[in-house]
């Protein structure tokens, strides 16, 4: 199985690798997968309150090459979308990116998975905050 | 770095041919071109004549009679012979089969297929250092067992069974005893007449020999052991494997037998010493690393390493470019399923995708051991940083509390 050039570049050169700091209120962290499966993503947001724009976002992952390189290229597109934006990123435009097998799909459905479930995060430490504020 | 040294540390995949076979080999295929059945003219004389000079070889080499080998294509062709020829040969005799879950697919395939002829299999578990439990393989013998089917050293641990003592409970209860002794022979000393082992299957490719050629030795008196033979046509091997003799991959296979018998103990002892540095320095150098399978009865070659939070298919990219080596992960294998050997041992399934196999082998230098060494404590140390999970291990999190959102 030879891997893609994408795959690669992104494994050497992973981007957004770190985390952030989730005690804050703007941050969503999403956790995904389990280690007997062999893949654990943590994909984590920092949203600007006023304009709803993901302004951050960092990863980890415990997998192979391809879901290193599925989540890496998660936290770049990412950046600078709104949140309804970001819940529309489809696991097969992943795929398609990154030249995934068909052996290698699933991780980037799990990529699709830790980006939702880092939204909902975020959405639910906001629950509070009304749609508008105004100051 | 500009490094473009390829470094193999798989030989438990295969292992490359040694150039003194290859060179055993090449007049056999236009010079001495024979059919070695063709028993009226030299053409088949001198073909013959070097099938038996092999078979002698590899006879020696194992402590058996010549007339005990039979060629095959390799071990998967052997383990099927040696499992469905005893299962058919015998069934007057009985039915049921007793084998570890640890055995080489080719063995798992062939005992799966006999419980679709009627048959029965007991899948023994084993210890968690790889080790058959001896009483509960006695325990489970009955009055239809026809034969006992354990392989002599692990393709992924190393691990060494303990042959003489299974082969003295065979014996007790008179029950055929068959070893898969593939990663054994020509690698440490194996004599199956003094464990009471019957029938044992082995491969040219383990040990330094050619591709496509391999044996099953079947003993000959007390007792006399017969297989029906799985591939008919001929009548060649003694009516037990029918089918034109691959005189050039055989007269390989004799060859890598001899020389195995005179380097043998020399390779084992370097080897051993070059396995142990790779797999301390590793150990004392990376935390929370495992090794797998029992490390006193094992090949002197092989380390099997587990290093905990990262995976196993990820460390390799890490350094796949230039050093071979296999892992028990699930994404390395193609059925997406991890190791199911290390499982058996009760690694859990973590650690299973974490797990690294090292084999070295005769063209192995200390050179390549050392840039191993660094390359894999700089690729664990890479993973890590990309790890959610050693974070968290770093952190104090219990692992095994946490709820996993699984997909």
């Amino acid at each position: 199985m030879a891997y893609s050039e994408k795959v690669l570049e992104h494994f050497k050169n992973p981007k957004n690798v770190g985390t952030l700091d989730k005690s804050k209120k703007n941050v969503g962290t999403g956790l995904v997968g389990a280690p007997e499966c062999g893949d654990v993503m943590r994909l984590q947001i920092e949203v600007d309150d006023n304009s709803g724009v993901i302004t951050d976002a960092k990863f980890k992952t415990f997998g192979c090459g391809s879901a290193i390189a599925s989540s890496s290229l998660a936290t770049e597109w990412l950046k600078g979308k709104s949140l309804d934006d970001a819940m529309a990123i489809d696991n097969m435009t992943i795929v398609e990116e990154l030249a995934l097998p068909p052996v290698k799909i699933h991780c980037s459905v799990l990529a699709e998975d830790a980006i939702k479930s880092a939204i909902k995060d975020y959405k639910t430490k906001n629950a509070d905050v009304p749609a508008e504020t105004k100051a | 770095m500009g490094n473009e040294k390829l470094i193999y540390l798989d030989n438990n995949s295969t292992t490359p041919t040694d150039p003194r076979v290859v060179e055993a080999m090449l007049p056999y295929f236009h010079e001495i071109p024979g059919n070695a059945a063709s028993r009226n003219h030299p053409f088949g004389w001198k073909a013959e004549e070097a099938v038996d000079y092999a078979r002698d070889q590899i006879a020696e080499l194992i402590g058996v009679d010549s007339k005990e080998i039979i060629f095959t294509s390799g071990a998967t062709e052997s383990d099927n012979l040696a499992i469905k020829g005893v299962f058919e040969m015998y069934a007057r005799k009985g039915n049921h089969i007793i084998t570890a879950k640890t055995e080489h697919k080719a063995v798992l395939d062939a005992c799966k297929k006999v419980e679709k002829m009627g048959g029965e299999v007991t899948y023994l578990d084993v210890q968690r250092d790889g080790l058959v439990d001896l009483e509960a393989l006695e325990n489970a013998i009955t009055d239809k067992t026809i034969l006992v089917s354990i392989m002599w050293a692990n393709n992924e641990t190393g691990v060494i069974q303990p042959m003489k003592e299974i082969g003295e409970i065979c014996a007790k209860h008179g029950v055929l005893f068959m070893s898969d002794a593939t990663q054994a022979v020509g690698k440490i000393p194996v004599n199956p007449k003094e464990v009471g082992v019957h029938l044992m299957a082995f491969t040219g490719h383990k040990m330094y020999g050619p591709k496509g050629v391999g044996a099953l030795f079947v003993n000959r008196k007390n007792p006399r052991v017969k297989v029906t033979a799985q591939m008919d046509g001929g009548g060649h091997e003694r009516g037990m494997r029918s089918g034109t003799l691959n005189v050039p991959g055989i007269v390989g296979l004799g060859k890598a037998a001899e020389l195995a018998r005179k380097e043998m103990a020399q390779d084992a002892e370097r080897l051993s010493k070059l396995r142990d540095k790779l797999e301390h320095t590793l150990v004392e150098r990376l935390e929370e690393s495992y090794v797998n399978g029992n490390i006193e009865h094992r090949m002197p070659h092989v380390t099997n390493i587990s290093f905990k939070h990262v995976e196993g298919e990820g460390l390799m990219m890490t350094f796949n470019q230039n050093i071979a080596v296999s892992s028990g992960s699930a994404c390395t294998s193609a059925s997406l399923e991890p190791s199911y050997v290390l499982i058996a041992l009760g690694l859990g399934d973590d650690l299973a995708h974490s797990s690294i196999r090292f084999s070295l082998g005769r063209f192995t230098t200390e050179e390549e051991i050392d840039y191993a060494i660094d390359a894999l404590v700089k690729g664990v140390n890479h993973m890590r940083d990309l790890s959610p999970i050693w974070e968290m291990y770093k952190e104090g999190v219990d692992l095994d509390s946490v709820v996993w959102a699984e997909h």
